[in-house]
């Protein structure tokens, strides 16, 4: 019997909130490669420099099963704070920065700044045959904006990965500064302005 | 030890990063430290030199410093120690290091570094160690400055042995071991992460004994978990499966966590246990897992693994739950910690087990046991492997003994034929699998307990891959007793030719094996041999009246295979219990890719 395993392939986003020292990362990257799991897209950066944690945000698939054992793996990494299921702990946003250089001539120039500007892409450096277009906005809004611009030009794109932040006042991603041992991971802080 | 008793130095007392290290160690109250010496390391064995501060073993090949650490970490309950060299001595530890990964051993490894300004260079004796290692290791340090020296040290021995325990590395620079540092003793680990859970979720302990107490085909499953966990995990084990009257099975890991002599233990389950084992655990209906893994030597077909059960798994180790096998109740804590709160809250309620469908159950688990699975007639002249294996039980039973194994056939005879009582006296590889794993095992058990009787239960294949190690027996005086059941085969090797290659026996024999008993005599210690069951009990007595280390060459008969068995991808209701039911048998296609 057991737990009926639902095999499904999720799209999951996890926030892991991470001492940043050297190795961390290859850490979290030998996890996914030696394991098997999938990495569509994975940001760090140090966001404490007092406390020297750095956020790594993942995007990764699999089945709730996998899924499952992602994050329990990756919380039992000895530099892990804290590991976020975004995806299915409350709602949640999802940036990417995209830089989109589009190389064209005539009709389809005035064409590419139509729908930058329905993307509110910015054009941040131009020649007389070319741009490049920096936008923000969710994974499948950049998809759409590349889609669109490769079938009026020819495009070098570069992506810089998922960042992700839960909605709502809660300050989910605490330190765990001076918990005691066996202390569940430290719940939400509300931040009151 | 000649230690002097000094005052500990106040934090910031200074002095070499090797002195540190020295430091380090009796503070953390090492004993032994399992070695080889080279150029990186150089400063750390002056150190040892001058101060004498800790034993040191020099072994003979860095694979065996860990091994030998390992049987030192596994017979004691301490972290076992060892000190190798940059580049070769640090990739020569890397099989022990993923050995003791896999079977969750506390080790911690310090290697030598080139100096920092030459990391990266290509340097003579480099290796990427941190990298090469973050695979096969809990935790690994490269540690960059002497400042951070004592503070890495100590924070590795939390990390070896808190939660599920590993092997960690701490890679040292030859410069920093050459500086001069602080030297901080061991306080409340700085680190703010890692804090494994150790007490359960009492929630899920009252749900656990509830399913335990409605249970009318029960079944204990234990592991390696209750032998990490320390003694008391065992004797709580004992104390709930006699207060409820429950069988229990251990897998190989866990041998000894339970006694065997109790009718309640129906051996060891998995790929080559006991009928009655797998068919309680193919035909249970709640199932309490502590301290196991559900290993694919242990499920079978994971898809037909113990269909009608609702499982309880408690592992320290939140990652084991659900990995292989989902389960209904997990519980996640330390082996002795849960077991304490399940008895507790099993007496606090009241619980009785069910009696009438207790008594069913039993009956119907005494039937499979009168299949007597494990029997073999041993006639003729021509010694059986598995005789040869129980009579050395036999002969020893009621001692206090330690064994160690290699890997292959005999490493499973061992299992099926000895007896445990006790946890911490069965060392072997479990996880990783490793040949070559028992002889240094076996040589860490003997320093750990210089008196104990110590045997390394081998094969003459897995026997050469560190044989080198009989030098260091030699050197300390450690009377191993290694019991070589020789076939002249791999035998697991052969086994599996046989039952799924048709019988093309691709390179499994060895031929010129040495004269194991001039073997013997050339490293200082005792050869015997024994070629006919007449010679076998005389050969045994011999061995264990002899104060030295001594090698056993014990020739077996060759074609012996090891049954039961569960065929790679067959299910545990789908045993072979002997070579006649193998013709019956065909190997699916989904099993033979299986290891």
């Amino acid at each position: 019997m057991g737990q009926q395993e639902d095999a499904r392939e999720q799209r999951r986003t996890i926030a892991v909130l991470v001492d940043n020292e050297p190795g961390v990362l290859a850490r979290v990257i030998g996890l996914f490669s030696g394991r098997g799991y999938n990495i569509e897209s994975l940001t760090v950066s140090e966001v404490d420099p007092v406390a020297r944690f750095s956020r790594i945000t993942i995007v990764t698939s699999g089945t709730s099963m996998v899924i499952e054992q992602i994050k329990a793996q990756l919380a039992r990494l000895v530099p892990v704070h804290e590991v976020q299921d975004l995806s299915t702990e409350g709602p949640h946003i999802e940036r990417e920065l995209a830089l989109i250089k589009v190389a064209n001539r005539g009709e389809a120039r005035i064409e590419a700044l139509r729908i930058a500007d329905m993307f509110r892409a910015r054009a941040i450096d131009s020649t007389l045959e070319s741009f490049v277009f920096e936008l923000t906005g969710n994974p499948g809004k950049i998809d759409a904006f590349i889609g669109l611009m490769e079938a009026i030009g020819t495009i070098e794109v570069c992506r810089g990965g998922v960042v992700a932040i839960s909605r709502g006042s809660i300050i989910s991603m605490v330190t765990a500064e001076g918990d005691e041992e066996d202390d569940p991971a430290p719940a939400g802080r509300v931040l009151v302005s | 030890m000649t230690s002097a008793a000094q005052p500990d130095p106040e934090p910031q007392t200074r002095m070499t990063g090797a002195a540190i290290v020295l430091k380090a160690l009796q503070d953390q109250g090492v004993e032994v430290v399992f070695g080889y010496p080279g150029g990186a390391v150089l400063p750390i064995y002056d150190e040892l030199f001058k101060t004498n501060a800790v034993r040191h073993i020099l072994v003979r090949h860095e694979q065996g410093a860990v091994h030998a650490a390992e049987g030192y970490a596994r017979s004691t309950g301490k972290v076992g120690v060892v000190l190798v060299t940059s580049g070769p001595g640090a990739t020569n530890a890397v099989t022990g290091l993923t050995d003791a990964l896999m079977d969750s051993i506390p080790v911690v490894c310090l290697t030598g570094q080139v100096p920092t300004h030459l990391i990266g260079n290509d340097a003579f004796q480099e290796a990427d160690t941190t990298g090469i290692t973050r695979p096969c290791t809990k935790h690994n340090y490269l540690v960059k400055s002497v400042d951070n020296l004592a503070d890495i040290m100590h924070e590795a021995f939390h990390v070896a042995a808190r939660g599920r325990p590993g092997p960690v590395v701490i890679d040292l620079p030859k410069d920093v071991l050459f500086a001069d540092g602080p030297y901080r003793a061991p306080s409340a680990p700085r680190r703010t992460s890692y804090r494994p859970r150790t007490t359960p979720d009492q929630a899920a302990v009252e749900q656990a004994v509830d399913l335990i107490a409605s249970a009318e085909r029960p079944v204990f499953y234990g592991g390696g978990g209750l032998v990490n966990s320390g003694p008391e995990a065992s004797r709580l084990l004992t104390e709930f499966v006699r207060m409820t009257g429950y069988p229990t099975t251990l897998t190989l890991m866990g041998l000894g966590a339970f006694p065997a002599s109790d009718r309640r233990f129906l051996g060891m389950l998995g790929m080559h246990g006991t009928y009655e084992a797998n068919l309680a655990m193919y035909n249970c209906d709640v199932m309490i897992n502590i301290g196991a893994r559900f290993d694919d030597r242990v499920t079978g077909r994971i898809s037909d693994f113990s269909p009608h059960s609702r499982k309880i798994h408690v592992d320290i180790d939140p990652s084991s739950i659900n990995k292989n096998v989902p389960v209904d109740v997990p519980v996640i804590g330390d082996a002795a910690t849960v077991l304490a709160r399940m008895i507790e809250t099993w007496k606090r309620k009241g619980c009785q087990p069910k009696q009438d469908a207790l008594a069913r159950w039993w009956g119907q688990i005494d039937s499979w046991r009168a299949r007597d699975c494990l029997a073999y007639s041993q006639d003729g002249a021509v010694i059986k492997p598995q005789h040869a294996i129980r009579r050395l039980f036999e002969k020893i039973r009621g001692r206090d003994f330690y064994i160690t194994t290699e890997v292959g056939q005999h490493q499973m005879w061992a299992a099926q034929y000895f007896e445990f009582e006790e946890p911490n006296r069965w060392m072997t590889s479990g996880g990783l699998g490793t040949m070559g794993y028992g002889l240094p095992a076996a040589l860490g058990v003997q320093v750990a307990h210089p008196d104990a009787l110590v045997i390394d239960v081998a094969g003459e294949a897995s026997f050469l891959m560190n044989i080198q190690e009989l030098s260091t027996l030699c050197q300390y005086g450690l009377p191993v007793k290694a019991f070589i059941v020789n076939n002249q085969w791999m035998g697991m090797v052969r086994q599996w030719q046989e039952l799924i290659h048709g019988g093309r026996y691709s390179e499994s024999y060895t031929a010129s094996l040495p004269d194991f008993v001039k073997l013997a005599e050339s490293f200082g210690g005792v050869g015997l041999i024994a070629r006919t069951a007449d010679d076998l009990e005389g050969v045994i007595d011999e061995m264990l009246a002899v104060d030295r280390f001594v090698l056993a060459d014990i020739r077996v008969s060759k074609e012996e295979n090891c049954f039961p068995m569960i065929p790679s991808g067959a299910a545990h209701n789908e045993m072979l219990l002997g070579q006649d039911d193998r013709a019956e048998h065909e190997t699916s296609d989904d099993g033979m890719v299986l290891v």
